[in-house]
């Protein structure tokens, strides 16, 4: 007994006796799984197999970014589904962002009763279920807004309907190369010439307005060009036809509803984080900045946000996945996702739960992990350097 | 300007400048301090406006309270018709759980905040007495609410619903999600790679993956990883997975707050002679718990929220009920009344709770004060 004793007393041994038992128990528990899956499987007469995805899939999807009609296979519309996910989460991301750092920003202010305002939304907004959010917004632009005939017109070009909205269309004609060119020659210039200003000021102290500089060169260079071409970019009008509109882009209930659910409700989250994140930086680093007498705007550019950024960013990127995952709740309204699609309808109609939930899980825990190592990297990218 | 020299002494304090003190010099610095200040002041006054011209209207005013279907509703008035809510307030309640034993639930849920608050005001006399019912509690709610024992009909799982299997399963979910995110943080913190391993994979996964997708999980394959035959409930499913998902959230939290103790309090519990559990009981955890309570609630209250997600797998949680209002013809439509409501629950508990944690918060934060 001693010698077992022994080992079991000696911290080194028993670190790996304790985790060669954890390592049994886990196998133990792996094949007792499988073994499981196996019998329900045999008992059932399913097998594990991934050749349905290439059969036709037999189901419409009503928005499509690229190709899609339902003889194409499950693959197909799997990746239909997934370019949903990510239109969606592009928008929300964009009026998220928007919306929580003016939030954020107007939460700091002075003045007590936008503060209020702000503080008010933040509340409201955060603690009620997104889920909630989706389904609102759905049901009111379902039921509140006009049929297409009566449809609310922002300016006779943009029309808001039960139906969905409808957005002029840019339509581009030949010539269009040139003003992409331009673009292209003014992005170029704007980045050589921001370079340029920041090794003159480094050198001499002397500053240039470089981002207005840039900004109407970006502006007015591709401007010109469309000019010079002949105006080669038309507008499509929604136009009324019949029972509905024809022409111009449409944006289908489904997808208005998710964006502004989406956006609205991560928005009241990051007005949190930017909040948190200029109220992180010292009181000190304001007061310094302004004694050596920088103008307010300055201070908050060159001082607060800078620092302020490196506590903003970690948390912001995991709001923007967030964001991503909630938008899985799209089947609740019927907006075909990746979720809606593979997860939902392929699963139903090829009676393959594991394999489908498998890939649509994949798919987000490497979205997830991806953009968790990007934060990692960023992180030791703006690390503090302790001294 | 004349001279005026002062002989030393004492002298009665002057008054401030006018326009700086009162209700004019709060309104002044407070919403008129500067131009852009004013205008932002005016912006938010017009939208206040329409808020309150267009809503409280609806919301009050012009709505109507009782009626037999929308169009009755309407034919009333036309603000908001919340009779879609009064007649079946009893089933977003309770759900579909008999008329007759509606009073257990009534009863178990008043217990509850009996049986919490010795836990959650640690000040509260007859602590020690309390703590026996608390822990007693789990048992008497169980056999009340399902029933089966001491001659108390029982009810199926498939009748819960409403507002009372948001807190079942909210409740359930918390309590049982802490203690496996602390033995999760500990684990991803510990020495022992193997332990580490597998306590990062778990936490990465669950983290990972959108909730709904291991709801479906839940409701449609964990059968397949269980013995053949073996069936029990899809609200224990559920739970199950509520309680994993928000474990790693709440284990993240956790590590946070254990990362954040300084090093000198180890290197002084080792130097004490503790062994491993002895540091985790007496060092680790309680400096680790009190820095991550915002982040904990912050879980919790996100748990509560996401329990919305049931509607998507078929069971009948507020959301569910609503919905199936709404597919009743006599209330098609009334989406914004059914939802606003919904919504007005979960804001008032979530508030409740967020208020919660800054109140325990400030408590127990000793070094600032």
């Amino acid at each position: 007994m001693t010698f077992f004793s022994n080992i079991w007393r000696n911290e080194k041994s028993r670190e790996i006796i304790v985790q060669i038992l954890v390592l049994f128990f886990l196998g133990w528990f792996i094949s007792w799984l499988v073994m499981n899956v196996n019998a329900n499987f045999e008992a059932l007469g399913k097998d594990i197999s991934f050749e349905f995805l290439f059969i036709p899939a037999g189901y419409d999807i009503n928005q499509y970014l690229i190709d899609y009609n339902n003889r194409d296979s499950h693959l197909r519309a799997g990746i239909v589904g997934l370019l949903n996910t990510g239109l969606v989460a592009f928008f929300g991301i964009i009026l998220a962002t928007v919306l929580g750092v003016a939030l954020g920003i107007i939460r700091l202010s002075k003045n007590w009763l936008a503060s209020k305002i702000a503080y008010w939304y933040v509340e409201f907004t955060r603690n009620v279920p997104i889920l909630l959010h989706i389904l609102l917004w759905h049901g009111i632009i379902i039921n509140t807004l006009p049929h297409p005939r009566k449809a609310i017109s922002l300016g006779e070009v943009t029309f808001l309907s039960n139906r969905g909205f409808y957005i002029p269309k840019p339509l581009t004609e030949s010539g269009i190369e040139l003003v992409y060119l331009f673009f292209v020659v003014a992005i170029i210039f704007s980045i050589l010439f921001a370079k340029y200003c920041k090794r003159k000021q480094d050198l001499t102290g002397v500053q240039y307005p470089v981002f207005w500089i840039n900004f109407s060169v970006i502006c007015f260079l591709p401007l010109i060009a469309f000019f010079l071409s002949g105006m080669p970019i038309s507008l499509e009008i929604p136009a009324l036809k019949g029972f509905n509109f024809r022409g111009g882009m449409h944006m289908s209930p489904e997808l208005a509803a998710l964006t502004f659910a989406l956006g609205i409700y991560t928005a009241a989250f990051i007005a949190e984080i930017v909040r948190a994140g200029i109220l992180a930086i010292d009181k000190g680093q304001r007061e310094a900045a302004e004694s050596i007498g920088l103008k307010p705007s300055k201070v908050m550019n060159l001082v607060i946000l800078p620092q302020a950024r490196r506590v903003i960013i970690p948390p912001l990127t995991s709001q923007y996945l967030n964001l991503t995952k909630n938008s899985s709740l799209a089947i609740a309204i019927g907006y075909m996702d990746l979720v809606a699609t593979l997860g939902g309808i392929s699963l139903n109609q090829t009676g393959r739960e594991m394999e489908t939930m498998l890939i649509v899980m994949l798919i987000y825990l490497s979205v997830s992990l991806s953009i968790s190592a990007f934060m990692n990297w960023y992180n030791s990218k703006v690390k503090l350097v302790g001294r | 300007m004349s001279e005026k020299t002062y002989k030393p002494g004492n002298y009665p304090d002057l008054p401030p400048p006018p326009g700086t003190v009162g209700v004019y010099g709060w309104i002044r610095k407070n919403l008129f301090s500067s131009i852009s200040n004013s205008l932002l002041t005016i912006l938010s006054v017009v939208l206040l406006y329409y808020l309150i011209d267009g809503i409280i209207g609806w919301f009050f005013f012009d709505a109507v309270f009782d009626a037999d279907s929308k169009i009755a509703c309407r034919k009333i008035d036309d603000g908001a018709c919340w009779a879609v809510i009064t007649r079946r307030v009893g089933q977003f309640v309770y759900g579909f759980y008999p008329e007759a034993e509606r009073w257990r639930i009534d009863i178990t849920f008043l217990t509850m905040f009996v049986a919490f608050a010795p836990l959650l005001y640690p000040d509260i006399p007859k602590r020690k007495w309390l703590l026996y019912f608390s822990v007693f509690y789990p048992f008497f709610a169980f056999v009340l609410i399902m029933g089966g024992y001491f001659g108390l009909q029982k009810i199926e799982y498939s009748l819960f619903g409403g507002f009372m299997l948001t807190v079942i399963l909210g409740v359930c979910g918390i309590v049982c999600s802490l203690p496996l995110g602390i033995l999760l943080a500990l684990g991803r913190q510990s020495n022992l790679t193997v332990v580490r391993t597998l306590s990062v994979c778990f936490i990465e996964f669950m983290r990972g993956v959108p909730l709904i997708t291991l709801l479906f999980v839940a409701s449609s394959m964990l059968n397949y990883f269980l013995p053949p035959g073996t069936n029990f409930s899809i609200l224990v499913r559920v739970i199950i997975m509520f309680t994993f998902f928000s474990a790693a959230y709440i284990a993240e939290v956790i590590r946070g707050g254990i990362q954040a103790i300084p090093k000198g309090q180890y290197e002084a519990a080792d130097a004490l002679g503790m062994n491993y559990w002895q540091k985790t009981r007496f060092i680790t955890l309680p400096q680790a718990l009190k820095i991550s309570i915002p982040g904990i609630v912050n879980t919790f209250i996100g748990l509560y929220k996401d329990t919305t997600l049931v509607v998507v797998i078929g069971l009948l949680d507020p959301l569910g009920i609503g919905r199936a209002a709404l597919a009743d013809t006599k209330w098609n439509g009334l989406s914004t009344e059914t939802y606003l409501f919904v919504a007005l629950f979960f804001f008032v508990s979530c508030f409740a709770m967020s208020r919660y944690s800054l109140w325990l918060e400030n408590k127990l934060n000793t070094d600032k004060k």
